[in-house]
């Protein structure tokens, strides 16, 4: 069986965002840029479905600049045996929507046939949480969101979701795509040797318009702004003054 | 041409107060990517023992596997030897990465990659490169290198270490000090004098276990507590000729291990120096006295100014040289400077870190007394401050004024 490992380059998540001045958006010049961490964990997943002998293959997959082949890379020097670029976009500010990613990977998917797509439930940029839900419906596949375990048993998949107030376990027909949450696994460090090996693995370069897909936005930002700075707190000085205070604020 | 002309000269850029010449930007990909391997091994993997290590005097030998398995050691021994085949600036990125955790640490791993590895990789027969090589790069072979004596530590030349041939191959006779990883040691490169070489320093292989070979460990050291350090007794250590490194002679042979540590010790006190700067700017922001944090006011900011400009410059100065030696062109004097320089800004840092702390610096908690004590080592080993004022001088003036 085949994995097929969407990844997304994405702002460090020790990177602290600045708002670019016009508000168009966030500054992404100059800035640390990494694996997204919920695709890391995919990744991980994938490679330990093919260590188990579940998997034969690892294909790792980003859409977007072509500086995202360094994405690839880590994808590889964790253990993905190849991996596909498909150029997007020019602008390291432009985001490729979910539905325009999703487009680009069902048509992936078709070339590679995969037995699974694992996937990140959200990339911590736009938090859509959505792409791997419309590869699903574009390509009439099962889905099982929010893993936190997997278990493949022939031609089904076990997921352990989470759900709000707890977990929920579910059985899936295979091919089926499945979105990660954090709690899967603790994905490995790539060792340096491997990041070597890497350089070596094949990586693959295409460009939306070799799968025919439009990646025009389709949504417009209006603003982008930062969130609001906490405002200072105040000492209370006996419980009754709390009380007080706290029916002025109509909190009880 | 430069970019965003605007009718008055160049545009500016954005300032990064932790980068502040963009160094980022002079690494490619492979640079990066390892850098951050090594960046998530340290944090990792080192970060949470070195407080217990340290104050227990306890350097965890298995700390070399896991260095190993973890790919840092041998950095630069091309591939057919396990090694990783990167560039001297990688090595550079790495040293520095092991340091912003401890010096001790990024001791064990340049005197296993630098001053083990690179002689037997650069002045060993193939037999001996094959058989050491690979094992030392995995971890399972512990190196320490043998050149410092009791009475012999700034004038090498002086050493008193001889080496007597006999039918077999030599017999060794000496001591040596102050050496790095000697009590667990399982290798042990040893410069001695060699009669049969008209009394010209050659280089040993030794392994642990041969008679009247000893490594007992210094203890009381008040500095790189996390690293071992011992002694090697020779004592009619009797060894076969395979055990001569063939491809060197003179003091040019430890000079040439030297450099290449000496290098990478460069950008390894950075690490340390960025970390006590980054602590003390963050202390500063947090810390509230006289209602203001300590971070707003002059004497605070001067220092902050100071520690900044100094590791920004080393760092910059560290790249280039790294980039000269992957070009084959670095002059040993250029290591020199580098060395010098960054190791007493760096110590000089940690010293103004540790005072910017206030009661706090002396905590083990705040990490920032660990570095001052470790960087006094770090400026006074492989070269003092002093010392390396001298070959520099040497080179600006053509005049010797070592003795």
């Amino acid at each position: 069986m085949k994995v097929l490992v969407p990844v997304k380059r994405v702002i460090d998540y020790n990177v602290k965002v600045r708002v670019k001045a016009d508000g168009s958006g966030v500054d992404l010049a100059n800035v640390k840029m990494s694996m997204n961490p919920f695709d890391e964990i995919a990744v991980e997943e994938a490679i330990r479905l093919k260590e188990a002998g579940k998997a034969d293959e690892v294909v790792a997959v980003s859409i977007g600049v072509k500086q995202a082949q360094e994405t690839l890379r880590t994808a590889l020097a964790m253990g993905a045996d190849r991996a596909i670029l498909v150029i997007a976009a020019d602008d390291v500010h432009q985001d490729i929507e979910p539905l325009a990613v999703a487009k680009i990977l069902a048509k992936v998917v078709e070339e590679e046939q995969p037995g699974i797509v694992l996937a990140g439930k959200q990339a911590i940029d736009n938090d859509m949480n959505a792409t791997g839900q419309m590869l699903s419906a574009l390509l009439g596949w099962s889905q099982g969101t929010f893993a936190s375990e997997l278990d493949i048993e022939g031609d089904a998949a076990k997921i352990t979701r989470e759900v709000d107030g707890g977990l929920q376990t579910i059985s899936v027909k295979m091919p089926t795509i499945v979105t990660v949450d954090l709690r899967l696994n603790e994905p490995r460090y790539a060792s340096l040797p491997n990041i070597m090996k890497a350089k070596k693995k094949p990586l693959d370069e295409k460009t939306a318009a070799d799968y025919g897909v439009d990646v025009t936005p389709r949504l417009e930002v209006v603003k982008t702004e930062e969130p609001p700075a906490r405002a200072a707190g105040i000492i209370v000085g006996s419980v009754d003054e709390l009380v007080e205070k706290l029916k002025e604020a109509g909190a009880v | 041409m430069a970019k965003n002309m605007n009718g008055s000269g160049p545009g500016l850029g954005p300032f990064d107060w932790a980068d502040a010449f963009r160094i980022e930007d002079q690494l490619d990909q492979d640079e990066r990517m390892l850098r951050d391997a090594a960046h998530g091994f340290a944090q990792d993997r080192l970060q949470p023992r070195v407080m217990k290590a340290y104050s227990e005097e306890s350097a965890d030998p298995g700390v070399f596997r896991e260095m190993g398995e973890a790919g840092l050691l041998g950095v630069t021994i091309p591939e057919e030897y396990g090694g990783l085949g990167a560039s001297y600036v990688t090595y550079g990125l790495i040293a520095r990465e092991i340091e912003r955790v401890d010096s001790g640490y990024r001791s064990m791993m340049s005197v296993q990659s630098s001053l083990v590895m690179y002689p037997i990789y650069a002045y060993g027969s193939e037999e001996q490169r094959k058989k050491y090589l690979p094992k030392l790069v995995s971890g399972e072979y512990i190196g320490c290198f043998g050149l410092t004596e009791p009475d012999a530590g700034s004038d090498p030349a002086g050493m008193k270490t001889t080496a007597r041939k006999t039918a077999e191959g030599y017999v060794l006779n000496g001591s040596k000090m102050w050496i790095s990883n000697s009590p667990f040691a399982d290798v042990f490169v040893v410069w001695a004098k060699s009669e049969a070489h008209g009394g010209k320093i050659r280089g040993f292989v030794l392994e642990k276990g041969m008679p009247g070979l000893s490594a007992p460990k210094i203890s009381g050291k008040l500095s790189l507590r996390a690293s071992t350090t011992g002694e090697i007794v020779m004592k009619d250590v009797a060894v076969g000729e395979d055990a001569l490194l063939p491809g060197v002679e003179g003091l040019k042979g430890p000079f040439g291990c030297l450099n290449r540590a000496r290098y990478g010790i460069a950008w390894g006190v950075l690490g340390a120096a960025e970390f006590c700067f980054h602590a003390a700017r963050q202390y500063g922001l947090d810390r509230k006295q006289f209602n203001k944090p300590l971070a707003q006011t002059q004497l605070f900011q001067k220092k902050l100014a100071d520690m900044q400009t100094d590791i920004s410059i080393g760092l910059q100065a560290a790249l280039r040289v790294g980039r000269l030696l992957d070009e084959s062109c670095a002059a040993p004097e250029t290591i020199s400077l580098i060395k010098r320089n960054n190791c007493g800004k760096a110590l000089e840092i940690a010293r103004h870190a540790r005072d910017m702390h206030g009661g706090n610096g002396i905590s083990e908690e705040f990490h920032v007394i660990r570095h001052m004590l470790n960087l006094e080592t770090v400026n006074t080993y492989e070269g003092t401050h002093d010392v390396h004022a001298l070959i520099l001088g040497r080179a600006i003036t053509g005049l010797q004024a070592f003795y």
